[in-house]
């Protein structure tokens, strides 16, 4: 398998690799400048870097230190990739101090034996071995060392470390952990690759062709057929079949249409959608492009949320460069707009999304008409999620076939997932639908250490689709992560957060975090998530303060089953999910966090007698 | 024009194409529970009181926003809606501060009367006793939020209707409330005409006219029909 770990070689048609490609033109350090890596510093560590080659030895011209996307491993973050002899290797800056981002923390000399060290080493043992230690900022050394000398990689001639300051680590990941080679990479092919700021790098492999493809060979309903015959789901969360929707939309009554990529990924712990956005806009543009082409669409907008900035400035440099290029944009039958939300998690919902768009208030709307009949401005409108219009391109290059391939029998291709909580690797995955959870969370994502003084320890759930989703108990974990198998489990698939849930988590706070969301993020306007949401916390509230009789867990449930039934759009409809979910797994521990039922108590949970049939109002209106 | 039939809660009902299922229970002659839902308004769907459970559908659809369908069964009044709405009523009392003794809406009040009908006696939820602004600047009439159940109909009454959009609805989730221009005093908004519409619009007694007291809001005689006639009903053809 050509994985190269996290950063899985992107498998592309030869023909298409040939054209001079970025990937391998000798020496390279490819530094992850996506937000996981920013908080550990990677600005100041690429600038360092690049300050550092400017004065080192000639011998470092040769080395090109380009900023990319996602490297995958997020919790060891800031990542360099090393390509050159015997490479590809990774490699993690860490600090001794926690509370440090190690990527500020590097000294110029310290980044300039790393500079000399990648741009001479000759294999990546060699700069594995390589000790930032001994490179401690002069400032920190004791008084008369000797300054450090040129040797990049030897540490013999290096000063002893000093006691105090910050101490940086420097360790090779190994790419033959499950981590990365369980990895197939097709959303993210490129991601962690190619830098997101060059529009040539994205040409130079490929990206783009298909969407010329469509436009000088290609009929969109040939596109149309190709993207049914794939299987694609949306990969929003609710799994509606993508070539369906696209033929709802382009088989409307004439006139104009809209495509609409929903970049609004909003659910805690989901951060898929974002490293696409830093890692590959353009295979994102591209995607939704080919979208546009096969519905007749001529004007499209991308709708991003405002907390991720980076995201927001890398795609508005791509639509730029494609602009320029004549890629999109005037005389390519394309308009595609940015729009940046506003902070409200609903907007994610599409009919609110659309609203927003408008300039209204972000307020979902009664489906049906569905936006493939009614959307924008009341035309047709095509509205996907990042990740499926991203997987778009490889299907019009690879064919439907080799898509339906991956995968399960009604889950096709692959599905990212970002692994977070108190797993020991936090980071990002793509694997093929219907992996198990095991593979995913224990194999790739290494289990949750032992607490100390638990003999067993480890995972004790997992919770997927966020807020709108539910936790899969330990026991569980053998399910195939596919649309169908985690929506009989309670949970569902939601968009492909996956917070790993260890033995010290309460399930019933962990449903009380999420119900706490969605009351901070229902918009407000049906009732039952708006008022029902708030009692559904505070009966939680309730609990956890011990003050619950277990007849209260009944009303709890009665009213979650209320607020699931009748709320206008998925948020609400989805809300109590999370305390659906911890109730069927876990109801023991709500049951042990109630007091005795009082003879009160039992009085009152009688059940009410059910109202008298309907008449006709008396007094108000007719 | 075109009709389609279809069977509600057992009866069999011929209504025009194009009447939403609202409108075609009511042709059933059987009632439906709305707060949200004003003849003559874009109908929103956001009080969920009119759902009903279309055969061969999972969810809950709203009567107000559905279109009747060649052929639907549909049920309006099975145990299950009951409870449901009966809850409904009860977390919209919970959330605001409906006081009907001391109400000047008791009496001509929908939310009050649907309570009545849907036999509910008392919250199983407790009272949220919100904090809320009255907002009396406005010569003729006044805002008491506390009895605002955020139906919209002002809202949607003063843009469609009298074209004049002095109210919107600001925040979110339960933070929502009614604003009057740009969240100005409801009496130094230049766009309110004062034609009093909002407060005929109004369901409960949370806009009402400064000179009614505890239960003296009265519906306007014929407005509620004049609506229905003009909007709601798809026209009849001439004789």
């Amino acid at each position: 398998m050509a994985t190269v770990g996290a950063l899985p070689r992107p498998r592309e048609p030869a023909g298409e690799l040939a054209q001079g490609s970025p990937v391998t033109p000798g020496r390279q350090l490819r530094c992850c400048t996506a937000s996981g890596c920013r908080a550990g510093g990677a600005g100041p560590l690429i600038e360092a870097l690049r300050q550092a080659q400017a004065v080192a030895d000639p011998a470092a011209n040769g080395l090109v230190i380009k900023s990319v996307g996602c490297l995958r491993l997020c919790s060891r973050g800031p990542l360099l990739a090393w390509d050159g002899p015997g490479g590809p290797a990774l490699f993690a800056l860490g600090s001794t101090d926690p509370g440090t981002a190690p990527g500020a923390a590097i000294g110029p000399e310290q980044a300039r034996a790393l500079v000399l060290a990648a741009a001479t080493a000759p294999g990546p043992d060699t700069l594995a071995a390589l000790d930032l230690e001994a490179w401690r900022p002069q400032a920190l050394l004791p008084e008369g060392s000797p300054s450090p000398g040129p040797s990049p990689v030897g540490v013999a001639s290096a000063p002893p470390p000093s006691p105090g300051g910050i101490g940086l680590t420097w360790d090779q990941m190994d790419l033959d952990h499950p981590f990365f080679a369980l990895q197939q990479p097709l959303v993210l092919l490129h991601c962690g690759w190619i830098d997101p700021d060059s529009i040539e790098e994205a040409l130079a492999l490929g990206t783009y062709g298909q969407w010329r493809r469509c436009r000088s060979d290609l009929s969109p309903e040939a596109v149309r057929a190709m993207v049914h015959r794939s299987g694609l789901r949306g990969r929003g969360g609710a799994g509606y079949p993508t070539g369906l929707k696209w033929d709802t939309v382009a088989l409307q009554p004439p006139g104009p249409r809209f495509v609409v990529c929903n970049a609004d990924e909003g659910d805690p712990g989901a951060f898929m959608d974002r490293s696409v956005l830093e890692g590959d806009p353009h295979r994102l543009l591209e995607g939704l492009a080919i979208a546009a082409f096969a519905v007749g669409a001529e004007s499209g907008f991308l709708y991003v949320r405002a907390e991720y900035p980076l995201a927001i400035e890398r795609l508005r440099r791509a639509l730029k460069q494609a602009h320029q290029k004549g890629i999109l944009g005037p005389g390519t039958g394309l308009e595609l707009e940015l729009r940046v939300g506003a902070g409200a998690y609903v907007c994610g919902e599409e009919t609110a999304l659309l609203q927003s768009i408008q300039g209204q208030r972000g307020q979902p709307r009664p489906r049906p008409p569905y936006p493939a009949q009614s959307g924008l401005w009341g035309a047709p409108t095509l509205i996907n999620n990042v990740e499926t219009l991203a997987v778009v391109p490889a299907i019009l290059r690879r064919g439907a076939e080799w898509f339906a391939a991956i995968g399960t029998d009604t889950s096709k291709g692959t599905k990212v997932f970002s692994l977070s909580g108190a797993v020991r690797r936090t980071g990002l995955v793509e694997v093929p639908m219907g992996t198990s959870l095991r593979t995913v969370v224990e194999t790739m994502g290494g289990g949750v250490p032992a607490a100390p003084g638990s003999p067993g320890g480890g995972v004790k759930a997992v919770q997927t689709g966020g807020p709108s989703g539910g936790c899969i108990p330990a026991h569980l974990l053998d399910t195939p992560v596919d649309y169908e198998s985690l929506q009989a489990l309670g949970s569902a698939m939601g968009s492909g957060g996956m917070v790993v849930v260890g033995e010290a988590m309460a399930m019933p706070e962990l449903a009380r975090h999420f119900m706490h969301f969605s009351v901070e993020e229902s918009c407000g306007k049906c009732l039952p998530c708006r008022a029902g949401t708030v009692q559904l916390e505070q009966l939680l509230d309730r609990l956890l303060a011990g003050l619950a009789e277990p007849g209260e867990l009944d009303q709890l449930e009665q009213l979650c089953r209320m607020v699931k039934a009748t709320s206008l759009c998925g948020l609400g409809q989805a809300a109590p999910n999370p305390v659906l979910s911890a109730l069927r797994h876990f109801r023991a521990e709500f049951l042990a966090a109630c007091r005795a039922e009082s003879p009160r108590a039992a009085f009152a949970r009688e059940p009410f007698p059910a109202g008298p049939a309907l008449g006709p109002l008396p007094g108000g209106r007719p | 024009m075109a009709a389609l039939t279809l069977r509600i809660d057992g009866q069999a009902v011929a209504v025009p194409a194009g009447s939403s299922l609202l409108a075609a229970t009511r042709l059933a002659g059987l009632a439906l529970p709305v707060l949200c839902h004003l003849d003559g308004l874009t109908p929103v769907g956001a009080c969920r009181l009119c759902l009903v459970a279309i055969e061969g559908q999972s969810k809950l659809q709203p009567a107000c926003t559905s279109e009747a369908l060649e052929g639907q069964v549909v049920a309006t009044n099975t145990a299950e809606l009951r409870e449901l709405r009966r809850m409904a009523v009860e977390l919209f009392f919970a959330e605001g501060n409906h006081v009907c003794a001391y109400c000047v809406a008791s009496g001509a009040c929908e939310l009050q009367a649907m309570a009545v009908t849907l036999g509910m006696d008392h919250s199983r939820f407790p009272y949220q006793y919100p904090l809320r602004d009255v907002d009396a600047s406005h010569p003729l009439f006044s805002l008491d939020a506390n009895r605002c159940i955020l139906c919209s109909r002002c809202v949607r009454v003063c843009a469609e209707l009298e074209g004049a959009h002095v109210w919107d609805i600001a925040g979110r989730g339960r933070h929502c409330r009614l604003v009057a221009g740009l969240d100005q005093p409801w009496g130094e908004v230049d766009a309110c005409t004062s034609c009093g519409q909002c407060v005929e619009a109004c369901p409960t007694g949370a806009l009402f006219h400064k000179d009614d007291s505890t239960a003296e809001k009265h519906p306007h005689p014929i407005r509620a029909l004049q609506l229905r006639r003009v909007h709601d009903l798809p026209p009849r053809p001439d004789p």
